[in-house]
């Protein structure tokens, strides 16, 4: 019948438009988020969810678990151990003779050592680590509040960032992992420099001796093998800019979601 | 009225403007919310069940590859670039459908076109095995949205479109602290992210439905409608002749 066969040729036309439409518009979202333009238009969102989420959430606390729920293993992600002569070097020693600096905008610059830190106030939490990539791990960390380690470096009143240097090495030309939070996170009560983990020492693939725990946050946040803490009033200068290693590689520097 | 007073065609405005625009729009949002969302399902392609993905219990699935990137926004795997599309969209599609319900309600969509009456209760037996059939309403009782249709865009709105925004809260570590625990209610936050994955892919089921039954009752008249708010009605007569 030349109808059915006119109609049939018809709908085949129009499945290959249809495809062809469907490709051309993929093939421009491609090249959109490759643009300058897009990534700024999105990041409209980001702005969104971050005055969203903490006008809904100010003072809130992270969910804090029992200790039969914590995970078996603690999932070690991104550096496992750092490929810095340095930090090797002090690893081999145990970290006895690491010391975390604290300076940048601050009246009284300190280094500590890891036994000074353990001789500060002390807090513990069960808590959930939730990665970028979609994977959740539960561990019980132990640490100094951050809000102790600045209230001794006494911060001037333009610092608006805490930065955290690490001894992680990310890319060839030698640069390190980096990450920063504001104030508002940097003086909740859960915000901890943890030096243990599941009541041992921190272990090198989860960070040690020192890694940041900001559990209202995505875990990149949550810097692992930190040297140095900063405080600055912008991080524009810092890396490509963005406010930590993984920000620089287009993610959010705000990761409550 | 009779349907011999009736013209033998005619149109009527079906949708109203705000309607056909929110649909439009949520369209797209749905498409680069799916998309986006397989992107970043791909950066972790396993779905467990519980509070953390390491409790010594085998996941729930798993795709070794991850879906193609023919399914993904972007195509290739870039899980940063999928978040900002996903968590942009993500606004446009809250917001468009929050406008849709307080429109909705404001302009009695719901409770004239969308609420079932007492005598459609009655028909839900008659009206699946016409469904069965693929026998749909014709002339003037195709005015009105049949029981099935109703309920289906019912519980689509008010119970899976709310279910998978809430589920993909249950995935933001800041929000699971405004009331600390309450993703525990799904079983917490990996239960939370297979019930978003499942349930968007009930919308993708729904959405099949949904176009298929816009084919076969008439595609041409019921695009037009849904783009320039018009709808033809063909009343046949008793002799059959139109």
């Amino acid at each position: 019948m030349p109808m059915a066969r006119a109609d049939l040729s018809r709908r085949h036309f129009m499945g290959r438009v249809l495809a062809a439409t469907a490709a051309a518009l993929l093939a421009g979202c491609d090249a959109a988020s490759r643009s300058s333009w897009l990534p700024r238009i999105l990041g409209i969102g980001e702005r969104a969810s971050r005055g969203a989420q903490r006008l809904a959430s100010r003072r809130s606390m992270a969910q804090e678990f029992s200790a039969a729920e914590i995970s078996p293993q603690f999932r070690s992600n991104g550096t496992a151990n750092p490929a810095n002569p340095e930090y090797q070097r002090l690893a081999a020693n145990h970290f006895a003779d690491w010391r975390l600096r604290v300076d940048g905008l601050v009246h009284q610059p300190v280094q500590l050592s890891l036994q000074e830190l353990r001789a500060m106030a002390k807090r513990s939490q069960i808590t959930r680590h939730d990665c970028v990539e979609g994977w959740s791990a539960i561990g019980q960390w132990t640490g100094v509040p951050l809000s102790a380690v600045l209230r001794l470096a006494v911060p001037r009143p333009e610092a608006r960032y805490v930065v955290f240097h690490c001894a992680d090495p990310m890319d060839d030309d030698g640069s390190k992992y980096y990450e920063s939070i504001d104030f508002e996170d940097a003086y909740h009560p859960q915000t901890i420099l943890a030096y243990e983990l599941n009541g041992a020492a921190l272990p090198i693939a989860n960070g040690a001796p020192l890694r940041v725990r900001v559990e209202r946050q995505l875990g990149y946040k949550m810097a692992k093998y930190v040297m140095r803490i900063e405080l600055v009033e912008s991080f524009a200068k810092i890396g490509a800019g963005n406010g930590g290693y993984w920000e620089d590689q287009g993610y959010e520097w705000y990761a409550g979601i | 009225m009779p349907e011999q007073s009736r013209p033998a065609k005619y149109s009527y405005y079906r949708h109203s403007l705000a309607v056909r625009i929110l649909h439009w729009i949520n369209v797209v949002a749905l498409i680069v919310l799916l998309m986006s969302g397989l992107q970043i399902f791909n950066a972790h392609p396993v779905l467990n069940w519980g509070k953390s993905s390491y409790n010594g219990v085998a996941p729930f699935f798993e795709l070794a590859h991850g879906f193609p990137s023919w399914m993904t926004l972007p195509g290739p795997r870039w899980l940063a670039m999928g978040r900002r599309w996903h968590l942009f969209f993500a606004w446009i599609f809250v917001l468009n459908g929050l406008i849709y319900v307080i429109h909705s309600f404001a302009s009695r969509h719901f409770s004239r076109e969308l609420t079932p009456t007492r005598s459609d209760w009655r028909s839900i037996g008659p009206s699946i095995i016409e469904h069965l059939r693929f026998r749909h309403a014709t002339g003037e009782a195709a005015r009105r949205y049949n029981v099935l249709q109703k309920l289906t865009y019912l519980f689509v709105i008010f119970g899976l479109l709310p279910f998978v925004i809430l589920m993909g809260w249950a995935l933001s570590p800041r929000l699971d602290t405004v009331i600390p625990g309450w993703v525990d209610l799904v079983g917490g936050r990996q239960s939370a992210r297979t019930l978003h994955f499942i349930a968007a892919w009930a919308l993708v089921a729904f959405v099949l439905v949904h176009v298929f039954e816009v084919i076969i009752t008439g595609v041409y008249n019921n695009l037009r409608s849904m783009i320039t708010g018009r709808y033809v009605i063909e009343n046949k007569h008793a002799d059959g002749t139109r």
